[in-house]
Order: C-alpha cells, then sequence, then structure tokens
C-alpha cells in the first residue's frame, strides 16, 4: 500500500516530524550487534524483579531475562548496560531508542499494545494487586468483602487506588483509602497501625512481610483484584529482535519444562534422546537460524541464568512468594511455552 | 546601663537566679509555659537519647540482633552494612575509591576556594578546571581506569556535583542577566525579562523532565546525549533564573550615585560594573546567595524522576532493596539527614564568617 503513494508517505513522515525518523531507524538487533552490548531498561529498584543486591549489581528476575538475551545474542551475559528508569521515563526511554528493550515489571495492555509504538514479546510474570491485614488487630477478617468501611493503606501515584475504587464499586463494598507518598512510608503507616489493611501488588506485600519480625501478626487476604501480568516491551518494526525477545521467554520456561538446567545444560545437549530438549539445545532442529542466531543460542541463556524455575527460586523466592499463577502449565499455572520446533 | 558591670561582680548563682527570672519566670503564664516546655523537652530528649544512642545496635551487628530491639532501640548496624551503597549507589564496588577520591577531591576544592587566599581569578580557574578534569577522569574511568558508563553513577558525587556545577556555572549567566534585566538596551532587557519568568514559572521537576524525556524526543534514535549532562545543564539554566534576581536586588541597593561616580571617572560600562558595581552587590547578596546555594543542594534530590541516583535515593535503594535490612530505612534517613545537615551547616557558617569578613574589610 505504502509503495504505490510515495508522497503521501513522504507527507506522514514530514507530519510526524521526528517520530517518523524513529520508525523508520534500522533494526534493533543489528544495532546490538554492532554496539556490542545490549541496553536494557530496568526498574530503579524493585527487590525480587531488578534491584542492587548486597555487591551493589542489578539483580532480580527481570534482570535475568536481559542477561539471557545478551547471552544469547552477544554470547556474554554481562555484556548489558542497565539503565535504571522510573515509572514516568520508561515508556520514552524506549520510544526514544535510549534503551533496546524495557524489562520492567510492565503491565501488558491494550493500550499500550496498539497505541504507543510499542510489542509485548510474552509475559514474564503474572502478578495481582492483593490485600494484607493485621490478623491480630482484626481477627475476624478472613476475606475481602470482611473489610467492607475500612481504611486502607496505598500508594500515591500507583493505580492500585483505583483498582481498589473499581473494585468497591463493582462489589458494594467502600474502602477508605489513606494515601501516602513512596513504598516505605506507606508500609511503616501500615504496621504502626494507620490502616486497617495494606494493598498493592502481591509482589510487594510478599517483599514487605519477609523478615518482618511481627510477620506473624499479618494475613494476605485470598482475593486478587487486578490482572497484571508483566511482560518485557519492545519497539514496534523490530521483527527479528522481537522474535528473538519472545523465544527468550519460551526457551527458559522450556528448559524447565524439559529438566534443563544451568548445571546439566551441556550435559543435556550432549546425551538426551528427548526430541524437545534436542530442538532446544540446537542439537538437531536449527530454531537458533530462524531467530538469526546460532544454534547455541539457549543453551549460552540457560548457563548464563537457569531456566525459568531457577530464575525464580534465586530471585522471587526469598520474597516468600509462591508460584501459584506462574507455575508452567502442566504444573497448574499459567507459563505455557509454545513449542520450539 | 550601668547595671551590668555591678552584675558581673554579684556571685554566679545570684546573677543566674536573675537571668532565669527575667527571661524565663516573668509571669506566671510565661512560668507555666516555661515548666510545660522544660517537661515537653526531657521527655523527648529522653525517648530520643533512649533510642538513638543508650538501647541502639552500634558496629556491624547482624539483622536478628537489630530485629530482637524492633521498636526500642535504632539499628545502626545498617548504616556500618550499607554505607558503601549508601554513599556511591551501584558505582561498582571494586572501584568506588575512585568516586570516594572524587568527593574528597570536590570537598578540598570547595575549601580552598574559600580561602582567602585562593582569591585570585588564574588560581582559581586553574583549579577547578584541574580539579574537575581529575574528578570527571576518576568518575568516567578511561586512560588505565575501567569505564563506568553515567547510568552507574550515584550517591553523594552526584549530589555534590549537581549542586556545585549548578550552581558555579549558573553563576556567571545569572550575573549577566540581571545586568541584562537593567540594561537600556531593549532587545538585551526583553531577552533577560522574558528568560527569568520563564524559568521561574515552572517547577524544576518541570525543567528536568523536559530535559530528560521531551528532549530525547526531539533528537534522531540513536542520538542521545547522556542523561546526566542533559540534567546538569537543566539545573544549571534554572539556577541561573534565581540566582538573576538575587543578583539584581543587589544591584538595586546600591545607589545611584556610584553609577555616577563611576562615569565621572570616565569608567566604562563593563569597568563601570566589574569594579564598582559588582563587587558591592554581589556583597550584600551574600546570604541570599548562599540561602539559593543551601536551596540547589539540597533541591538536587528531585534528580531521581529523571532516574538519576542521587545521594538520597542512593540511602533509600541501598535499605530498601535489601531484604534483610528494608523495615531500617529510618536509619538510613538518619543518616541522610546528618550528611545533608553536615553539608549545610558548614556552607551557612561559612558564608556567616564570609560577611564578617567582607564587612570588615569595607571598614578599612
Amino acid at each position: 500500500m505504502f509503495e504505490q503513494q510515495p508522497i503521501r508517505h513522504g507527507l506522514a513522515a514530514l507530519a510526524l516530524g521526528i517520530t517518523a525518523s524513529t520508525a523508520l531507524a534500522g533494526p534493533t538487533l543489528d544495532a546490538i550487534k554492532q554496539r556490542g552490548t545490549l541496553v536494557c531498561g530496568v526498574h530503579t529498584g524493585l527487590t525480587g524483579f531488578s534491584a542492587p543486591d548486597k555487591t551493589g549489581k542489578y539483580a532480580g528476575i527481570d534482570v535475568d531475562y536481559c542477561k539471557a538475551l545478551a547471552a544469547a545474542i552477544l554470547g556474554n551475559p554481562d555484556k548489558v548496560k542497565y539503565v535504571p528508569l522510573t515509572a514516568q521515563q520508561r515508556f520514552t526511554a524506549l520510544q526514544s531508542g535510549e534503551i533496546d528493550i524495557l524489562s520492567r515489571n510492565t503491565t501488558w495492555n491494550s493500550k499500550r499494545d496498539t497505541t504507543m509504538g510499542s510489542v509485548f514479546p510474552g509475559v514474564w510474570f503474572f502478578d495481582g494487586q492483593a490485600f494484607v491485614i493485621n490478623s491480630r488487630k482484626n481477627p475476624k477478617v478472613k476475606k475481602l468483602a470482611d473489610l467492607d468501611k475500612a481504611s486502607v493503606c496505598v500508594e500515591t501515584g500507583t493505580t492500585t487506588e483505583r483498582n481498589m475504587a473499581d473494585y468497591a464499586r463493582a462489589h458494594k463494598l467502600s474502602f477508605k483509602p489513606v494515601v501516602f507518598e513512596g513504598q516505605e512510608a506507606t508500609e511503616k503507616a501500615f504496621q504502626s497501625g494507620r490502616c486497617d489493611a495494606y494493598t498493592t501488588d502481591a509482589s510487594g506485600i510478599a517483599a514487605m512481610l519477609v523478615n518482618l519480625p511481627s510477620r506473624a501478626d499479618y494475613t494476605v487476604l485470598p482475593e486478587i483484584i487486578s490482572k497484571e501480568p508483566l511482560a518485557p516491551m519492545l519497539r514496534r518494526n523490530d521483527q527479528e529482535f522481537f522474535a528473538i525477545a519472545r523465544w527468550m521467554i519460551f526457551a527458559l520456561q522450556q528448559a524447565e519444562e524439559s529438566g534443563v538446567t544451568q548445571a546439566n545444560v551441556l550435559q543435556m545437549k550432549a546425551t538426551s534422546k528427548d526430541p524437545a530438549v534436542q530442538r532446544l539445545t540446537g542439537a538437531t532442529a536449527e530454531v537458533g537460524k530462524g531467530l538469526g542466531l546460532d544454534s547455541d543460542w539457549a543453551v549460552r541463556a540457560i548457563q548464563a541464568v537457569g531456566n525459568y524455575g531457577e530464575s525464580w527460586e534465586r530471585n522471587i523466592k526469598p520474597l516468600g512468594l509462591t508460584r501459584g499463577m506462574n507455575s508452567l502449565w502442566n504444573k497448574g499455572g499459567l507459563m505455557y511455552p509454545m513449542p520450539l520446533d | 546601663m550601668n547595671r551590668q558591670p555591678a552584675l558581673a561582680h554579684r556571685p554566679l548563682l545570684q546573677r543566674g537566679g536573675e537571668w532565669l527570672r527575667a527571661n524565663l519566670f516573668s509571669s506566671v503564664a510565661n512560668g507555666v509555659t516555661t515548666l510545660l516546655l522544660l517537661g515537653l523537652l526531657v521527655w523527648l530528649g529522653d525517648r530520643l537519647l533512649t533510642w538513638a544512642v543508650l538501647n541502639a545496635v552500634w558496629g556491624n551487628a547482624s539483622v536478628a540482633t537489630c530485629n530482637a530491639l524492633l521498636g526500642q532501640g535504632a539499628c545502626w548496624a545498617v548504616v556500618a552494612d550499607k554505607w558503601r551503597q549508601m554513599l556511591f549507589g551501584i558505582y561498582p564496588q571494586a572501584e568506588q575509591w575512585r568516586p570516594a577520591a572524587a568527593v574528597l577531591i570536590f570537598c578540598g576544592m570547595l575549601v580552598l576556594t574559600a580561602m582567602r587566599r585562593f582569591w585570585h581569578l588564574r588560581r582559581l580557574l586553574v583549579l577547578w578546571l584541574g580539579g574537575s578534569l581529575l574528578c570527571a577522569w576518576l568518575m568516567a574511568g578511561g586512560g588505565g581506569l575501567t569505564p563506568v558508563p553515567t547510568a552507574l553513577w550515584g550517591g553523594l558525587p552526584i549530589t555534590l556535583m549537581l549542586a556545585v556545577f549548578g550552581t558555579l556555572l549558573a553563576f556567571p549567566l545569572g550575573v549577566l542577566l540581571a545586568l541584562g534585566r537593567r540594561s537600556s538596551l531593549p532587545i538585551i532587557r526583553a531577552v533577560s525579562i522574558s528568560y527569568i519568568e520563564l524559568v521561574r514559572g515552572v517547577p524544576l521537576i518541570t525543567v528536568l523532565f523536559m530535559a530528560s524525556i521531551m528532549f530525547a524526543l526531539f533528537l534522531p534514535e540513536g542520538i542521545s546525549f547522556d542523561k546526566l549532562l542533559r540534567a546538569q545543564v537543566a539545573i544549571i539554566l534554572f539556577n541561573a533564573a534565581y540566582i538573576a534576581e538575587v543578583v539584581r536586588a543587589g544591584l538595586q541597593a546600591l545607589p545611584r550615585g556610584q553609577h555616577e561616580a563611576a562615569a565621572a571617572l570616565g569608567l566604562g560600562y563593563w569597568q563601570t560594573q566589574l569594579l564598582v558595581i559588582l563587587p558591592q552587590a554581589l556583597r550584600i547578596t551574600i546570604p541570599a546567595q548562599v540561602n539559593s546555594f543551601i536551596d540547589n543542594f539540597k533541591d538536587t534530590s528531585l534528580v531521581i524522576i529523571v532516574s538519576i541516583f542521587d545521594f538520597l535515593y542512593a540511602v533509600r535503594q541501598a535499605v530498601i532493596s535489601d531484604l534483610d535490612w528494608r523495615h531500617y530505612f529510618v536509619e538510613g534517613y538518619l543518616f541522610a539527614m546528618a550528611v545533608y545537615w553536615l553539608f549545610c551547616y558548614a556552607m551557612s557558617h561559612y558564608s556567616q564568617w564570609l560577611e564578617k569578613h567582607l564587612a570588615r574589610d569595607h571598614r578599612t
């Protein structure tokens, strides 16, 4: 269509100005290879996803994904430049080309998928908004409906307050939101008894409760009131890179399904008779070739960060979260890697 | 007036009693207020002392030790364990001697600049050019040192750099704008006034957003100026408008006679400004200038909005991202407070000295 209307195309580019030049720029994959580093946008500090560890290096499940990509594309998981981004900055950083990929617990929704010049290759983590209560103070509260007319601590500037209001309206409940600035202030207020309950993403509640001396006083309510499928985010019009990003998710999940781990991946490649393992490790089918990579791409990624389950154990389990929705499909979860073939 | 010498000869106890009666118990209402406030002070002081000193956990203690004392005593062990990450953020740990050295050199430069002996244009230029280049080399690496991208810089070096360069480089621009605003040339005056009013009309956060987010969208993909540099330039341009108004206040305070006297001596515009007007105007505005410098110093903590890790955020991040220590951020923030106080107090103390010092000059 566009080839037949070069003038209109040109005018559109003019009208879009600089944004148009973004869309016409060369593929991200070439840029990454030429540069020799993957530029990865991460959270400024969210334990379990991306936060500096004890040695001051970025670690977490979102960081592992970047490492796996760098290992597959560049052959070295350390060739990643991490760009810490705030919530306000993340999309512009991606649109302007400052980063190659955004791996920063970003919720996949239709608006971001259709109107922002970006695409999501797949879900890396299923999260959802939960509530925690002080069960010593409120021994009778067992489910969310029992919290009617209760005061709830929420952090300002997040969607949690809106989700809570939506849920309350739909279920004919009323919550009194008590709004605080910043995660630690909200947590402290809740712990000191300022509100009856505290609501944020389940992973955030888990992070608060782990190592809390008074852990026994708190109960997480069973309801999850929002869907937060957290996914990496890429620019559009970058088919090669998109394919690598998508199949990296599936490869690491397939590795868990097939029992391929960081420790045994080389041995499995050499000896396994399982066709799924042979295709994953590049022993038979050329999955890597279709991606524009060599046949060892997945092996290097698994060597770097382990399979999806191992990354989970290392990063998310210390928060005290159970796998739940993030288990593989054959273990009752939602993680379903498409077949590598 | 002649009570004073007599007072001095009387016994100490009697003098103390009189002082108390005159200042604290001059009436029933004053006496009650004094006692109430004293009681409050003792109660608060006792609690604070117990929490922060007596019951506190000092040194390299484990988290379990702190957890056992939660709510009763401060856990300074969190600072002992995480101070490197608090001061230098995510700068690679093996290389952290470099930001440490840069901070020391930077403080040294500030101290030297504060000393009268260094108040010669050439010395200051050599000091700041040399010192800044040395610090930049230490922080960024290259030439024998491992390169560290600015995305990994953080903590105290960032706060100091943004505040000091944000004021130092804004200063000449601010003086020019102040002179421009009072200029008799209409275009220069209009440009100066619009710049000052425009910048003062928007919050610093907006300027940082423009520099960091909007600016990037106007550039072709792949071309991006360093984020830190963009924020630094934004802070300089922002501060210049405020400094301009402070300087203008000083210019307006000078009597017309100074201009006329300079003109009578046959001095041109720049000579008049540089030799007669500005030295006096800048001197009377010292308190206001130090005030705005302290402001700038504290305002730098806003840069986290564009993901630059200043000192305050580095402290927060060090504590909250560590699952062991994340419940001890109050101690972390108190540590940050102590460091901020140290710098701000030194600045305000220096400004008082400077005022006295220059006033003495003026008299002789």
